[in-house]
């Protein structure tokens, strides 16, 4: 049997690539793509806890599924927003989007 | 347990033996089996597919006043290998410029995607691949990785008609998903389950009869999800000339258009599950398994000659008016058919047979016959606007 | 090693390299379908959890949506792509220090609690999950009001996007 650490560490070290991705990366979708990543360990960790608990509590799953949602609501509105700021700006890198500085 | 009945069972239990006999483990004799039927039903896939080429080239043929292929072999019936050899010795050319990994996985993903389907489709009573209790978002998700492969070639391909080409095909199947999906929940609903052999089991009455205006829905959708005419705006050999496969040669284009055979093909069984009652046919698939797989794959024929006649008879839509037709008329049409089919479920829920049957058949009509008048009245108002504001153009 | 515990390690393996690529790789499209093979791999993990539903529910949403989506947005603003030059901003060190701080932390954290080496209570055969999510996520006395929220939440980024998106001219 594979012990709940493992889902955990896994879901961690997931979690923290993605964190690298969206603190690091200078294109808006490649930080996207990051928080995608984040959300996918957040996920894998509540499967895991529901698995590994009670499984009639179906908690975990249906927390699964609200983040799905989520994360569909996020990507589709944040993509909306780049293409926006694309189209304004002509650029999609986050350091040069600095308007707000002025 | 008899061989009639349930042949596959009766292999696997005698190649147990054998491989008992030889020593082998259980764990590994069990695995070893469970590949070799994988492999039994693929191959009896590729044998249908290389059937299809023949059958698509015959019909096409015929609906264009020609005999098709009659040169090799009785009724041509030897012409698909020796497409199969040309597809071979070609040679085999990657464009310049193209994403090699990507370029060479589409077409595998290609095929790929249409080979995992039938995991889930019940062949007979007793032979199916695994009974998922959520077969219907299976098929959709299987469809995502057919998506998938599309965008992979037209981007990797580095060549803008192909890119175009995907683009336009991802659109369309990106937007039919939905009311493919739709339709298939009403299944669902009536069989109180996900499950492909469930729906099968339930269909004591065949869901056509229960839902006609949600399998012809299913049927549209299903044309568009697999990109054939009237909906092949991502092939457009016309002016995309070909789309997203242009760049491909040899065999990986015979993978893309065997596995597009092959795609419609399983729609057409898929549609013959959900709608026309599988492998069931009066009581004919108690007799044999044979004869199941042989009445499933005659009414999965007969749903693919229908996508075939619908191929060769209509014409090219634009793009436009194809992703209006589906957003604004598909997929009310679909919403409003669900939730219908829903509440006379719950309203007939204890009634007997025939008015259950007849209330879905009328609730059915009703809402096809709503939705048309919807759809004429809209069209006389956009006729009325262009053409006055036509008249009123030519009166400056 | 049990059967179970290798397929885990290598979709594991699997999905943190494509994952590792993701957040590397200089072109964009390429990020994109990496993500896809790391949204795979935890699809694989779903499943070695008995999620059945879930491992489905992430190919079609994640891989047929999302992922596609991400593809189109790409390809839409290609101009700027700059498949050269750097990709990663001027603080990365400080980014690549904090996101292995915070893994660290994580791991500590984990070491330092007791539930961490349990193992699963063998799956119950009788019991479908599917079933009960749905009828959890439908039942008043569950989850009926995060549920409807979702769905309101999903028509709001539905016209969001289309009203932020959408050429003004």
């Amino acid at each position: 049997m594979i012990p709940l650490s493992w889902y955990l560490v896994f879901s961690a070290a997931l979690f923290s690539i993605g964190l690298f991705g969206v603190l690091t990366r200078r294109n808006l979708i490649a930080i996207l793509l990051g928080v995608e990543l984040m959300l996918n360990a957040v996920n894998v960790n509540l499967v895991a806890f529901w698995r590994y608990g009670d499984v009639h509590n179906i908690a975990g799953q249906a927390f699964t599924i609200i983040v799905f949602a989520v994360a569909a609501a996020e990507v589709s509105v944040g993509l909306a927003l780049v293409i926006s700021v694309y189209r304004k700006r002509n650029t999609i890198i986050a350091d040069e989007i600095d308007i707000l500085k002025w | 347990m008899d061989f009639l009945k349930d042949p596959l069972q009766v292999a696997a239990n005698w190649l147990f033996g054998i491989l008992a006999g030889w020593g082998v483990a259980d764990l590994w004799a069990q695995v070893l089996i469970g590949f070799l039927g994988v492999f039994l039903l693929i191959a009896l896939l590729m044998v249908v597919d290389i059937l299809l080429v023949w059958v698509e080239r015959k019909v096409v043929s015929r609906f264009q006043s020609r005999i098709g292929p009659n040169r090799v072999g009785p009724f041509g019936l030897i012409q698909p290998f020796a497409d199969i050899i040309k597809l071979l010795i070609k040679e085999d050319t990657t464009p310049e410029g193209a994403d090699r990994a990507l370029y060479n996985l589409a077409p595998v993903l290609s095929m790929m995607s249409v080979l995992i389907l039938w995991a889930v489709v019940p062949l007979a009573p007793t032979i199916l691949g695994v009974d998922l209790n959520i077969g219907v978002l299976y098929i959709i998700g299987a469809g995502a990785i057919g998506t998938l492969s599309i965008i992979m070639a037209g981007w990797s391909s580095n060549n803008k008609y192909s890119l175009l080409g995907a683009f336009r095909e991802v659109a369309v199947m990106l937007s039919f998903e939905i009311p493919m999906l739709t339709m298939m929940l009403i299944p669902t609903i009536f069989a109180g389950s996900m499950g492909i052999a469930a729906i099968t089991q339930a269909q004591d009455v065949w869901f056509f009869f229960l839902a006609p205006l949600a399998a012809i829905i299913f049927l549209i959708a299903a044309i568009a999800e697999l990109g054939r005419a009237p909906f092949d705006m991502g092939e457009a050999e016309s002016e995309l000339i070909s789309g997203y496969n242009i760049e491909y040669s040899g065999m990986k284009f015979g993978m893309f258009y065997a596995g597009e055979l092959l795609h419609a093909f399983t729609f057409g069984s898929f549609w013959a599950i959900l709608f026309f009652g599988g492998y069931r046919f009066f009581g004919l698939e108690k007799v044999s398994a044979f004869l199941a797989i042989a009445v499933l794959l005659f009414k999965a024929f007969i749903g693919y000659w229908i996508i075939m006649w619908v191929k060769y008879t209509l014409l090219r839509i634009r793009i436009d008016h194809m992703l209006v037709f589906n957003w604004k008329f598909l997929t009310p049409v679909a919403f409003a058919l669900l939730m219908v089919t829903a509440f006379m479920n719950a309203l007939l829920a204890e009634s007997p047979t025939w008015l259950y049957v007849g209330g879905m058949f009328l609730s059915n009509v009703l809402v096809a016959w709503i939705s048309l008048e919807l759809a004429r009245f809209a069209a006389r108002k956009e006729r009325e606007r262009t053409e006055g504001a036509l008249t009123a153009e030519a009166r400056r | 090693m049990t059967v179970d515990q290798i397929i885990f390690l290598i979709a594991a393996a699997a999905t943190l390299f494509a994952a590792f690529s993701v957040v590397t790789t200089g072109n964009l499209i390429r990020a994109a379908f990496w993500l896809i093979g790391a949204l795979f791999g935890v699809a694989v993990i779903f499943a070695i959890l008995h999620a059945s539903f879930l491992a489905v529910m992430q190919v079609v949403v994640y891989v047929g949506a999302i992922a596609i989506l991400f593809i189109f947005a790409v390809m839409l603003t290609r101009k700027d792509m700059r498949d050269q030059g750097a990709q990663l901003n001027r603080n990365w060190k400080f980014g690549a220090f904090l996101s292995a701080l915070v893994f660290a932390g994580l791991f500590f954290l984990l070491r330092g609690w007791g539930g961490v080496s349990k193992t699963a209570a063998a799956f119950p055969s009788d019991f479908d999950a599917v079933a009960a999510l749905g009828g959890a996520l439908v039942s008043p006395d569950a989850y009926v009001l995060p549920f409807e929220v979702a769905s309101v939440l999903l028509v709001a980024a539905l016209v969001g996007a289309v009203y932020v998106a959408y050429n003004h001219k």
